[in-house]
């Protein structure tokens, strides 16, 4: 049935309809009961964080004593955060491009040709984000270090463009599977080659997806904890990995500088999130991403 | 392409595998697929032959090492223990507040938009807001103490629940928006259709709806079963790392970072990749027994 949340429809009252209503009623509160009492959580575990941030000291009381933005000020000199955010944002930005340089022509391929060993390909595009992070981590970060490029930045990036490839392509398989071919063969036909065609008709009609593509990555590679954490070296640490580090090490540092940077690291995410879903509808999205294991 | 008389032999069979559908535009291909080949498949394989060599011992010493130990062994039920049961709740629970949100209604946007938010929290953040919430004299036990449902401040962080809510708070949302896309992507006329038949509600969702979803809550299950499997900040900042918490990815990153042993923290490595694709198939097993057509909708 529809919504309970509706006015209720002008309809002369019978027996079976106000027997639904008896039925739906308390499913319908426990159902919204249980969304608020998340939500009442999540806001409580968002804003204890946020508080604290801002509070001068806070033991034992409902609230901190009084207010004051000192802790951000030691967040930034103690943690080094102004280096810490230029890396996380190199990082992403290489992650991002690189990936989509690499994904894009891939997913075309894909979306478009069938060839023998195609289901193979696409299970091995696949098993990089079914595997959690740490299994092929540890024994990637292994080879990385053997090979020297573990510990400083090019190992961060190599280790998040692992999951971020396959996502690419995975993302950008449905966007191109909905442009029309013939419009590819009349450029074809017209003269142009693969790189024309490219460059000059599909770039551009591809766009959102790229868009797309692109913000959910840097969304997970500003968030990716487990590729960085075994990659990093001391001067290539992302922010998570930094505020991991601050937090595990909290004896020594003031509670309220360690919320402080979880802010700024929160702040930054929610500024991509913003961004992102300017252009992308999240259950749209999921939706997109279902499909494509069952090709 | 070729034209020329002496690349007679060669077109042809440029020819015979362009009907087999391979050509140049697969070159497109190559570079994506060396990429995985390098950075993922080379090196698993490589964690894997590493795992057969210890740094003493015979080829399978580190497997026994690991199972022989038990602190070690038991590592592989206390990841279970947390994710198998965090898993099932988030699914179990997106269902029927996916089922109730399918329609429109006023604020769906927002619901849909409030609910992204904790995904991109991250584990680390939430881990340090359990702690202020839950934590002894964190408001949640403040609102216990002072409504009088508790006499003293009730235990939630540095064990096991405070890692299970951790789990709970990023997986949730996830679970939903997954459950809410397939949902929708389920055609309503044919519940309309049950409904003339003189199906009640009741029927309509456990005969009509539930095995249609069935399919994706399979695949919400696995996806939601990754993510809570590879569990690793949270386990060691809001739950007990030494005892009860104690996880899996925990003990390869101490066998690697901590004493150096690549060879065992690989084979642990190897161990946890195991145990996750086989909850995995066994899953999937049991999804190929639904229907998995088209369901007529969106999707």
């Amino acid at each position: 049935m529809a919504t309970t949340t509706e006015a209720p429809p002008i309809r002369p009252p019978d027996t079976t309809r106000r027997r639904r209503r008896i039925a739906a009623r308390p499913a319908a509160w426990i159902v919204w009961g249980v969304v608020v009492f998340f939500f009442l959580n999540l806001l409580g575990v968002v804003a204890s964080v946020l508080v604290s941030s801002f509070g001068q000291s806070w033991f034992d009381t409902w609230l901190p004593d009084g207010y004051t933005t000192s802790w951000y000020a030691r967040a930034w000199d103690e943690f080094a955060l102004l280096s810490v955010i230029v890396v996380t944002l190199e990082v992403s930005v290489l992650v991002v491009g690189l990936s989509l340089l690499i994904g894009v022509p891939a997913a075309y391929a894909l979306a478009r040709r069938s060839f023998p060993g195609k289901r193979l390909v696409f299970l091995v595009f696949l098993l990089p984000i079914l595997m959690p992070p740490i299994t092929y981590g540890i024994p990637l970060a292994t080879v990385l270090y053997k090979f020297g490029l573990a510990g400083n930045m090019s190992g961060v990036v190599l280790a998040n463009l692992v999951p971020s490839v396959p996502f690419v392509i995975l993302t950008m398989t449905p966007f191109i599977e909905q442009i029309d071919p013939r419009i590819e063969s009349a450029a074809r036909m017209c003269g142009a080659g693969l790189r024309t065609v490219f460059l000059r008709v599909l770039t551009p009609l591809l766009v959102p997806g790229i868009l797309a593509a692109a913000i959910l990555v840097l969304v997970r590679t500003v968030g990716m904890f487990e590729l960085t954490f075994l990659t990093a070296g001391p001067d290539s640490q992302t922010l998570v990995v930094a505020l991991y580090y601050s937090m595990s090490a909290s004896g020594i540092r003031a509670q309220q500088s360690v919320d402080a940077m979880a802010v700024i690291y929160t702040s930054m995410m929610l500024v991509l999130l913003v961004v992102a879903l300017r252009y992308v509808n999240p259950t749209q999205l999921v939706a997109q991403v279902k499909d494509e294991p069952e090709h | 392409m070729s034209g020329a008389g002496p690349d007679r032999p060669l077109a042809h069979w440029r020819h015979r595998l362009a009907e087999r559908g391979v050509d140049r535009q697969l070159w497109l291909l190559v570079p994506a697929l060396v990429f995985v080949v390098a950075l993922f498949v080379y090196p698993f394989c490589y964690g894997l032959t590493l795992s057969f060599q210890p740094t003493n011992g015979g080829p399978f010493s580190d497997y026994a090492r690991f199972f022989s130990d038990a602190y070690e062994r038991g590592t592989i039920w206390i990841t279970l223990r947390i994710a198998l049961p965090a898993a099932l709740l988030n699914v179990l629970a997106a269902v029927p507040i996916a089922y109730r949100m399918r329609g429109r209604f006023r604020g769906k946007r927002l619901v849909t938009t409030v609910l992204v938010v904790p995904i991109t929290l991250g584990t680390v953040l939430t881990a340090q807001g359990l702690l202020n919430f839950l934590g002894p004299t964190g408001w949640f036990n403040r609102i216990l103490l002072a409504t009088h449902l508790v006499d003293e401040p009730v235990r939630l962080t540095h064990n096991y629940w405070g890692v299970f809510f951790s789990l709970v708070i990023t997986g949730f949302p996830f679970a939903f928006l997954l459950v809410l896309s397939y949902l929708s992507g389920i055609d309503p006329t044919l519940e309309r259709a049950a409904a003339t038949l003189g199906a009640d509600w009741r029927r309509r969702f456990t005969q009509v709806t539930l095995p249609l979803l069935m399919p994706g809550l399979a695949t919400t299950f696995c996806l939601t079963f990754v993510l809570a499997f590879s569990v690793f900040p949270s386990a060691v900042l809001v739950g007990n790392p030494a005892g009860e918490t104690r996880v899996i990815s925990l003990a390869a990153y101490q066998a690697a970072y901590e004493r150096y042993d690549y060879p065992y923290a690989s084979a642990i490595a190897m161990i946890m990749g195991f145990v996750e694709l086989v909850i995995i198939a066994v899953v999937l097993a049991a999804r190929s027994r639904f229907y998995t057509g088209s369901t007529g909708g969106k999707g």
